[in-house]
C-alpha cells in the first residue's frame, strides 16, 4: 500500500506535467488542423466559425508548393549533412583515441566547444562570416565568395549546423569508445592488427549504437530546422518565408493567422519525423549481426 | 609507433580545431573595433581597439535591456533545469527501483517524447496558453521546459545502476519515509547522473528559439538568444546594432564556452549510460 502511494508521488509530477505540456498539445494540435474557419454573414464579416473539415487541411498543405518545397529542401539537407557530419564526428573521435593523437584534452574542448552556443547565436556569428565586404574567408582568398545567394545558402546553412553539432557527437561516440573493454585491442594486436586495421574492424562496430543514437538525434534535429534559416533570412534573399516546413507553419499561424494549416504542418512533421527516426532504428536493427 | 603516422594524425587534429575556433576568434576581434572599422578593416587583426567601450554600449543601450535579456536567461535556464532534473529524477527513479503494473507503459511513453520535436509542440502550446490569458508571460516560456523525457531516461538507467536495493531496504526499516529516503539518500547517488541531465536541460533551453519567439511579445521578457535576434534584424534601420549584437554575442557566449569545456566529463559519464544501453 505504501508501496503503491510513493510509486504515485514520484510519478506525478512528471506525469502531470508531461500530459500538460506533451499529450494535451498533440492532441490539440490534432484537433486544430482538422478544423476550418468560416466566415458567415455577408461578405464574411457575419463572424468566425469553427466547423470539422477533416482532412482538409492536410490536403491544402500538402497542395501547398511553398511546404513541400521546404519539405524536399530539408530531406535533401538531411541525406547531406547528417551523413558527413557524423562520419566527421567518428573520424574526429577514432583519431583522438588512437595511440597516434596528442593533446587529446585540448583537441577535444575545441571541437565540443560551439555545442554550448545556441544555434541563434552561432547563425548570426556565421551571419558575419558569410556577409559580404565583412567576410575574412572573401578576403583570404581575394574574391567575393556568394555564401548566400539561391545555390549556396543551403550549404552554408548545413555548415553551422555542422559546426555546432559535430564535437558534441564526437564525445557521444568518445564515451562509447571509453566503454570498450581494453584486452579486446590486446588481442586485436596479438592478431597483428594494426591502428587502422583495429579502427575499422574492432571499434567502428563497437560504438554502432553511439552511432545510432546520434544519427536518430541529428534527423530528428534536421526536420525542426528554423532558428537558422530564420536568422539568415535577414541577409538573403534566398531565403523565404516557406524555406523550411517549420517555417512555414510559422509564417501560416503568425502571418496568415491560419492556425488549422499551421497545424496541419506541424503534424506532418512530426509524422515525418516518427517514420524516418523509426524507419532508420528499423534499417539498422535489421542488419545488427 | 610511425613519426608521419603521428604527424598526419596532429596535423588533421590541428586542421579541425581551427575550423571550429576560427568563428570565435573573428568575434573576438570585431568586438573590440567601431562600426566603421568593422567594414573598412581585416577581419583578421585588430583595428583601433576599444573593448571597453562597446562592451559599455552593450550594458548601457535601451537602459539596460541587456541585462534584463540576461537575467531572464539565466530564469528560464536556471530555474527551468533544476526543476525538470528533480522531476525527472524522482519519475526515473520510480521506474528503476519499483514495481507497478503500467511501468513498461510509462517508460515507452518516455521513450516517444524523446522523438517528438518540440518545435511540432510549441504552436498548439501558444494557442492553449493564450485561451488561459498566459501567453507572453515568464510561465510560457517557464512551464513547457519542466518537462524532459530524455532526464527521465537518464535517470532511470542511472538509477537502475546504481541505486541499491539494500540501502533503500535498510532506510525502510529505519522507519524513513519514501520522500525522506529519496531525498537524503537516492538524490546523493544519483549526483552524476543529475549533473548531466540539468546540463543537458540548462543548455536545451538556452538553445530554445522557436518557443519563446512564439510565446513572447514584450521584449524585456527576451532570452537573450531573441534579444540579440532582434538587435541583428533591426540592425538595417540602426547601423550601432550591428556591433551591439557583436559585443552581445561575445559576452553571451564566452561564459558558457568556458563552462562547456570544464564541465566536459560530465557529459561523457552521462551519455555512456545512454548510448551503451540504447
Amino acid at each position: 500500500m505504501r508501496n503503491r502511494l510513493a510509486v504515485a508521488g514520484f510519478l506525478a509530477p512528471f506525469l502531470v506535467l508531461f500530459s500538460a505540456f506533451f499529450l494535451v498539445p498533440i492532441g490539440y494540435s490534432i484537433y486544430r488542423s482538422m478544423t476550418l474557419v468560416e466566415r458567415t454573414g455577408p461578405l464574411g464579416f457575419g463572424g468566425a466559425e469553427q466547423v470539422f473539415g477533416g482532412l482538409t487541411n492536410y490536403l491544402w498543405a500538402l497542395q501547398e508548393p511553398g511546404f513541400l518545397a521546404g519539405l524536399g529542401r530539408i530531406l535533401l539537407f538531411g541525406a547531406v549533412q547528417v551523413p558527413v557530419m557524423i562520419a566527421a564526428a567518428t573520424v574526429l573521435a577514432l583519431l583522438l583515441d588512437s595511440a597516434s593523437a596528442r593533446w587529446k584534452g585540448f583537441f577535444r574542448a575545441t571541437y565540443f566547444l560551439p555545442y554550448g552556443i545556441p544555434g541563434v547565436l552561432a547563425s548570426i556569428l556565421w551571419g558575419f562570416l558569410y556577409m559580404p565586404g565583412v567576410s575574412p574567408f572573401s578576403e583570404l582568398l581575394g574574391v567575393e565568395i556568394d555564401f548566400l545567394g539561391q545555390d549556396t545558402v543551403l550549404w552554408s546553412i548545413a555548415n553551422i549546423v555542422t559546426w555546432s553539432f559535430a564535437g558534441y557527437n564526437m564525445l557521444v561516440i568518445t564515451a562509447q569508445l571509453n566503454a570498450i573493454d581494453p584486452s579486446l585491442y590486446e588481442s586485436a594486436r596479438m592478431d597483428g592488427a594494426n591502428a587502422w586495421q583495429l579502427a575499422w574492424h574492432v571499434k567502428l562496430p563497437l560504438i554502432r549504437p553511439a552511432l545510432v543514437l546520434t544519427t536518430v538525434f541529428s534527423i530528428i534535429g534536421t526536420l525542426q530546422l528554423f532558428a537558422e534559416p530564420m536568422v539568415l533570412k535577414e541577409l538573403s534573399t534566398a531565403i523565404d518565408a516557406r524555406y523550411t516546413p517549420n517555417l512555414s507553419a510559422y509564417s501560416e499561424a503568425f502571418v496568415n493567422n491560419d492556425y488549422g494549416l499551421a497545424a496541419a504542418q506541424a503534424v506532418l512533421l512530426a509524422l515525418t519525423a516518427f517514420v524516418l527516426s523509426f524507419g532508420f532504428l528499423k534499417l539498422v536493427g535489421r542488419r545488427a549481426p | 609507433m610511425k613519426t608521419t603516422t603521428k604527424i598526419t594524425v596532429t596535423a588533421v587534429l590541428c586542421v579541425a580545431a581551427l575550423y571550429f575556433l576560427i568563428p570565435v576568434y573573428w568575434l573576438v576581434i570585431a568586438s573590440t573595433k567601431d562600426t566603421g572599422g568593422l567594414y573598412s578593416s581585416s577581419g583578421w587583426w585588430l583595428f583601433n581597439p576599444q573593448l571597453i567601450d562597446n562592451l559599455a554600449r552593450v550594458f548601457t543601450y535601451n537602459d539596460g535591456i541587456f541585462l534584463r535579456w540576461v537575467g531572464n536567461t539565466l530564469l528560464y535556464a536556471g530555474v527551468g533545469a533544476t526543476l525538470s532534473t528533480w522531476v525527472a529524477a524522482a519519475c526515473g527513479y520510480a521506474l528503476a527501483k519499483f514495481r507497478f503494473r503500467g511501468r513498461e507503459t510509462v517508460f515507452n511513453l518516455v521513450l516517444g517524447g524523446v522523438l517528438v520535436p518540440f518545435t511540432a509542440l510549441a504552436l498548439p502550446l501558444y494557442l492553449l496558453f493564450s485561451q488561459l490569458g498566459l501567453a507572453n508571460t515568464v510561465f510560457a516560456v517557464l512551464l513547457p521546459c519542466l518537462v524532459s523525457p530524455f532526464g527521465v531516461y537518464l535517470c532511470r538507467i542511472y538509477a537502475d545502476a546504481a541505486v541499491p536495493d539494500e540501502l533503500l531496504e535498510a532506510g525502510r526499516l529505519d522507519g524513513a519515509s519514501e520522500a525522506r529516503i529519496f531525498h537524503t539518500v537516492v538524490l546523493r547517488m544519483m549526483a552524476p547522473a543529475l549533473v548531466t541531465t540539468f546540463l543537458f536541460e540548462f543548455v536545451g533551453i538556452w538553445n530554445n528559439y522557436f518557443l519563446p519567439l512564439v510565446m513572447l511579445s514584450d521584449t524585456s521578457l527576451y532570452p537573450l538568444t531573441l534579444g540579440l535576434s532582434l538587435w541583428q534584424s533591426t540592425s538595417d534601420r540602426e547601423p550601432v546594432l550591428t556591433q551591439l549584437t557583436i559585443g552581445g554575442a561575445l559576452v553571451s557566449v564566452v561564459p558558457l564556452m568556458i563552462a562547456m569545456v570544464f564541465l566536459q566529463r560530465f557529459w561523457r559519464g552521462g551519455l555512456t549510460e545512454g548510448s551503451v544501453k540504447g
